[in-house]
């Protein structure tokens, strides 16, 4: 099996701050969505990543231009991470033109190709064969750039992760494959959904580079993401990052997770919340983290506002788009 | 004019847009050294390499996604599915990624990619290798759908598929490749969309794919002796698809026979009666006749096998009734 250059050094606290206030716009972000949402705002049905901000920051921010990226249902923390606007976000989710997707997505489908981003997939797993194809194409143009997909321990079951990951290791791809152990699998706890505790074995199977990595831990995981990207990038093959994480809401907004108990979502909050750890860790002043808060929340704020000034597609625009 | 069989149209096509352009690659399963396991893409690795003539491990999700991968960051690839009975395998990354990435991204992405398959019974390959399953397709908006039946269109339609910039599922007919025909001097792509007239005629129309074609063909030269005058139409292209010389040719000969391979129930043959009887309602004289394979698996006995898939007989038979000679 390759083995991995470790070679990382401290990441500098100007730079932890920059991941705190994108961590904390997502955040607000998110809680905003539930927020109209339940005030009957949104159409359709919503996924929210609060917990796993951390990964989506730490993966987002190790990118370099020209990478591209393939994201899963909890879509909006990757895309936000990976430099959309939140107004073209939020815009997205209220249906309107100037949403990333120009109402034509969803909260599911979040694309945003000029920066990279190939699409959020609603169906699990269905982004890696995709991701496996776009390494391959920059392999074949001798381009530096990687592509990574995201997804979490759930897709691990399915074909298309094995097919891929079979794949990528054996055509040595630049490829870098994201798993979000959040445990659970929509509703189903991972000791009724995988047979294994050690998820790089996943990986060993492929003769695939594996990287382990505490989600919550913003640091750490840019680190890790640094190295498998380059490694990666230099030709050296795909790499599998399990990114042990934390998903601090339920499946979908207004999931009353019944299959979990109260006290571990309450602990969990208290003891892993990656904005809190990293708050902590920087020993940030109260006012500081506070005047950070209130420009994510006023940004996220006025992505609502945004959001709802949109204009509307017009009906019969939903006959576009259908061919090249 | 050069004289081809349908399999070296295929892979004249395939060649030819390689050398001209860097984009375009192959992978599928067996492709390489083996030349695909109907010998399509013989002697390909030889000229291009294996970064170009890519053998693939039999995983029809990650090929057929690959593709799509690959397409959308640029590349033409050109995907062989060896039996389009295993396309069941790779529908989700079909009818889900290929069929709607440009859509929900709102017209950001474009998929040019080209999935090549084939199938159709008549030798005995059993259930599992003889079907033939276009009404899948044709039914998911954001594809295209191309069934060639000679060298000529087959060499014309796939260069046509590789240069188009949506994802084309490309369908060749097992019975077919040795089957030779004149292409013209210089590849030139044959728009998709536009049906061909085979044979004309003044009674009956005949809508015929694939292998059908050829077999219609056969019953028009039958009806011809019994005094009926019969025209061939053969679509080409599914999805596009050419209503208008469907309709006009209907709306002349006043009765129409729709003629394939698959099963009749729920069959491409459903929507072009469809098609005619509201195109050319006024103008019918008979009722939209079907000719297709039996609602069943294709059985393995070639008794059995013969008796389910359509033939020229089948085809007269229905010519006959439209015109109140059966």
């Amino acid at each position: 099996m390759a083995t991995l250059e470790e070679k990382g050094q401290a990441v500098p606290t100007e730079r932890l701050k920059e991941f705190l206030r994108e961590m904390l716009l997502i955040r607000r972000f998110e809680e905003n969505v539930e927020e109209r949402f339940r005030a009957g705002e949104l159409p359709g049905f919503l996924h929210v990543a609060i917990g796993q901000e951390a990964v989506a920051v730490g993966v987002c921010r190790a990118l370099e231009e020209g990478d591209v990226i393939a994201s899963t249902h909890r879509a909006h923390g990757h895309t936000i991470a990976n430099g959309t606007h939140p107004n073209e976000v939020m815009a997205e989710l209220y249906g309107k033109v100037e949403g990333c997707s120009h109402g034509y997505g969803g909260s599911m489908h979040l694309y945003d190709v000029e920066r990279g981003n190939l699409g959020a997939n609603a169906v699990v797993g269905g982004g890696l064969p995709g991701i496996v194809g776009a390494a391959l194409a920059f392999k074949l143009r001798s381009e530096p750039r990687v592509a990574v997909a995201f997804f979490g321990d759930g897709a691990t079951n399915i074909g298309t992760f094995h097919e891929s990951l079979n794949l990528a290791q054996l055509w040595s791809v630049p490829a870098v494959f994201v798993c979000e152990h959040n445990r659970y699998a929509e509703s189903t706890p991972s000791k009724q959904h995988l047979p294994i505790e050690d998820m790089t074995k996943r990986a060993e199977a492929f003769g695939m580079a594996s990287l382990a990595v505490d989600g919550q831990d913003v640091e750490a995981v840019y680190e890790t993401a640094r190295k498998a990207l380059r490694h990666a990038r230099d030709g050296k093959g795909p790499v599998f990052v399990v990114a042990d994480c934390v998903r601090l809401s339920g499946h979908y907004v207004g999931d009353p997770q019944v299959y979990r108990p109260k006290e571990e979502i309450l602990e969990l909050r208290k003891s892993r919340d990656p904005i809190e750890l990293l708050r902590a860790r920087l020993e940030i002043s109260d006012e500081e983290f506070e005047a950070m808060d209130a420009e994510a929340t006023r940004i996220s704020e006025d992505s609502v506002e945004f959001a709802k000034k949109g204009t509307d597609p017009k009906p019969e625009d939903a006959l576009k788009n259908v061919y090249a | 004019m050069p004289e081809l069989t349908y399999r070296e149209a295929i892979r004249d096509a395939m060649s030819e847009a390689m050398r001209r352009d860097e984009d375009v690659f192959v992978m599928g399963e067996d492709i390489a050294e083996m030349g695909g396991s109907m010998g399509v893409t013989q002697g390909m690795l030889d000229e291009f390499g294996p970064d170009r003539v890519r053998n693939t491990p039999i995983s029809e999700m990650a090929i057929v996604g690959a593709g799509i991968g690959a397409a959308v960051a640029g590349m033409r690839p050109i995907v062989e599915i060896m039996y389009q009975d295993f396309m069941t395998l790779s529908m989700e990354q079909l009818v889900q990624q290929a069929a709607k990435h440009r859509y929900m991204s709102g017209g950001q992405i474009k998929v040019p990619l080209t999935l090549r398959t084939q199938g159709g019974a008549g030798w005995s390959p059993g259930a599992q290798h003889a079907q033939q399953l276009e009404a899948w397709f044709v039914h998911v908006p954001g594809i295209k759908v191309v069934f060639a039946s000679t060298p000529a269109d087959a060499r014309g339609l796939l260069w046509s598929s590789i240069y188009d910039d949506n994802p084309v599922v490309f369908f060749e007919h097992r019975t077919l490749y040795n089957l030779k025909g004149d292409v013209p001097d210089e590849i030139d792509g044959i728009e998709i969309g536009k049906a061909r007239v085979h044979r004309e005629g003044e009674d009956v129309t005949v809508v015929a794919t694939g292998r059908l074609v050829h077999e219609a063909l056969k019953a028009a030269e039958e009806a011809e002796s019994d005094g009926i005058s019969v025209e061939v139409v053969d679509p080409r292209t599914l999805l596009p698809l050419d209503e208008e010389a469907i309709v006009g040719s209907v709306r002349k000969t006043t009765r129409c026979v729709v003629a394939h391979e698959a099963v009749v129930r729920m069959g491409f043959g459903a929507e072009i009666a469809a098609i005619v009887q509201h195109g050319a309602f006024d103008y019918l004289d008979a009722p939209v006749e079907r000719v297709g394979a039996t609602f069943t698996p294709v059985p393995f006995a070639p008794v059995m096998e013969q008796y389910v898939i359509p033939h020229a007989e089948d085809v007269l038979a229905a010519i006959r009734r439209t015109v109140g000679k059966d």
